[in-house]
């Protein structure tokens, strides 16, 4: 299970890049979309995966009997799909208004701020 | 005092909610100066403790160590902190005037606050996923800044902005990732224990590398900077001001931070990369400045530039050259915001930012031709201001290092530098106005009203009398920044003041 999850956080990774060079700023979107989810995954990963180990103490014990899923990650990814999550409701209302003001939606053609 | 360490964070914060519940724009004003007011004071209070009883740290919610998140503040931590309120309240002083009404009833003010409560999180967190946090904190605020107003030139700057730095957050949270299976912690303190234990391999090298592309994006060093140029110039300019004063010195900051603290290891391969990119970027942005004929865009090429400077005491990797960093930071902060401000002014008398029709300011306004020169001169590295010393010291750090190239890159940027900021003077306040003669209705309203030009003034005087007094008594600040230099190249009392005397 760890090796296919492995392949499927490099693929997000890889479609969201791939994406994220289109010239199309709907692409660019869903391409950040995707790289967020695959580093939110790639964390998720990194506590290994358990089955069927919840981290709780019994009464009489010190510490959660042996194999247990470890809870940190499942907390940090908690947080940053709600900052993702943010972050990306407002880079979808930004591209709107961008397509809505400059009146496209290629990449290419947004180049003004980049020359004077 | 555990209670200054989280009034940094404390005061912005209620002065946004405040600001959001009135919404109204005289009391936002009027709460926006009281706020920054009393962030500039807890950090002077903050800076004060931590030179006088060492390093400070906070356990928030009572978790012991390793487990809770911790606050804590070295002397370098406390040194931004100030910086971050004093930036504050000059560019909030400057907005009373230059903020038109839309932008300021649509939340500017909140925003603000919310944003400086960002980068003094960032700041003063011990805890490497809380620093992610307060990244995003930041820079979800300054999303909205540069937005706000929806003109045709911000949305496509913030389309470039929002990707990049969306990236650098994806790339900064798989590091910590592989930090996390690597050693199972998220204390930057207990990071430092543990990574010391562990053998140089190849996943410390990478994450080492993903920590610094992910910073490196934030404080646009060679090649990852594209963004800045091309979108720090679209806001209204105390937005600019805003941004270039603390959220590139923010990346710089976690860069110092992460690679003094963590990753020493390897330093002939990190900090000789860090090197080489110094360099490179120094060189680069110069370069891209010398070529600009709009007056905010050259200012944006130069503060690529200077981040060159301030990443390069951290590749020397030594004492001398860390406190070089921090001078350079330091005056950066203030010449780089008071040039800013400046250009704003000068838009508000002559209504543009391009070079080839402005003129003839130093006849029609010497004052500000003054403070110009004063900063200018001083972002350059003329003797006697606080540029000078920064980059004196950054020199003689590269030379006991023997780092030949790198100082002979640092001294011919510097001429460079000079370059520039003679161009601007010379076309916006040397050369005759080429509008001279003709009727001009826009520049009668410009300085209108005496308070008006009274809250866009003083600010640009203060910081001017600030980035003098710096050069004119660099001995004392020196030794502040030396201090230090010295906690980041010492890792143990940091890690001591947060862990106890455990290990």
């Amino acid at each position: 299970m760890q090796t296919v999850m492995a392949f499927v956080v490099g693929a997000l990774y890889a479609a969201g890049l791939y994406l994220m060079m289109r010239r199309s700023i709907f692409k660019l979107i869903i391409g950040l979309a995707l790289l967020s989810h695959g580093s939110n995954l790639f964390l998720f990963l990194m506590g290994y995966l358990t089955r069927g180990g919840p981290p709780i103490t019994p009464p009489e014990a010190v510490r959660p009997v042996a194999p247990f899923a470890d809870p940190l990650p499942q907390a940090l990814i908690l947080t940053a799909i709600v900052i993702g999550f943010g972050v990306q409701a407002f880079a979808v209302v930004l591209i709107r208004r961008a397509h809505e003001t400059l009146g496209t939606d290629d990449l290419d053609k947004m180049q003004s701020t980049d020359v004077d | 005092m555990k209670v200054l360490l989280l009034l940094p964070l404390l005061i912005p914060l209620l002065t946004a909610i405040i600001s959001l519940l009135v919404w109204d724009r005289r009391l936002q004003r009027i709460f926006g100066v009281i706020g920054m007011a009393g962030l500039l004071g807890s950090a002077v209070g903050l800076l004060r403790t931590v030179c006088k009883e060492g390093i400070q740290a906070v356990q928030v919610g009572g978790w012991p160590a390793p487990f809770g998140i911790t606050l804590v503040a070295d002397v370098f931590a406390a040194i931004m902190v100030v910086m971050a309120g004093l930036m504050g309240l000059a560019v909030m002083v400057y907005s009373l005037t230059s903020m038109d009404k839309r932008r300021e009833s649509f939340g500017y003010y909140p925003l603000t606050h919310i944003m400086l409560m960002g980068v003094c999180g960032s700041f003063l967190t011990g805890d490497i996923f809380n620093l992610y946090v307060w990244f995003e904190v930041m820079l979800i605020a300054s999303f909205v800044l540069t937005e706000l107003g929806s003109e045709k030139a911000q949305l496509e700057g913030a389309i470039k902005y929002v990707t990049l730095n969306l990236v650098s957050s994806a790339l900064f949270l798989t590091a910590v990732g592989v930090l996390y299976g690597m050693v199972g912690t998220l204390n930057m303190a207990d990071l430092a224990n543990q990574l010391a234990k562990v053998k140089p391999s190849g996943l410390v090298t990478t994450a080492s590398m993903l920590f610094f592309l992910a910073f490196g994006i934030k404080a646009a060093v060679f090649p990852l900077f594209f963004w800045l140029p091309a979108s720090y110039h679209t806001p209204p300019v105390s937005v600019s001001a805003i941004f270039a004063a603390l959220l590139t010195k923010v990346g710089v900051y976690a860069l110092i931070r992460v690679f003094s603290l963590l990753f020493t290891g390897q330093t002939a391969a990190t900090h000789g990369l860090i090197l080489a990119v110094a360099g490179l970027t120094m060189a680069t942005g110069v370069l891209g400045a010398v070529a600009q004929n709009d007056f905010r865009r050259l200012l944006s090429f130069h503060i690529v530039s200077q981040i060159g400077y301030m990443i390069m005491g951290l590749g020397l990797f030594t004492p001398l050259g860390l406190a070089g960093s921090i001078f350079h930071i330091v005056h950066n902060m203030l010449a780089k915001t008071n040039l800013f401000l400046i250009s704003g002014v000068v838009h508000r008398v002559k209504g543009t930012y391009q070079l080839s029709s402005l003129g003839g300011l130093s006849r029609s306004s010497p004052g500000l031709a003054i403070l110009f020169l004063v900063s200018a001169f001083s972002l350059a590295g003329m003797p006697p201001l606080s540029g000078f010393w920064s980059k004196l010291i950054l020199v003689q750090a590269g030379l006991q290092a023997r780092e030949y190239t790198i100082v002979a890159v640092a001294l011919v940027v510097s001429l460079l530098t000079l370059y520039s900021m003679t161009k601007i003077w010379n076309e916006v306040f040397w050369k005759t106005d080429p509008a001279e003669g003709e009727q001009e209705p826009a520049k009668t309203d410009s300085f209108g009203e005496a308070e008006s030009s009274l809250a866009l003034l003083a600010p640009i005087v203060v910081i001017g009398c600030l980035i003098v007094s710096i050069g004119l008594a660099a001995q004392p600040v020196f030794a502040l920044f030396e201090k230090a230099a010295h906690q980041l190249m010492n890792p143990a009392e940091y890690i001591r003041a947060v862990l106890g005397e455990l290990p």
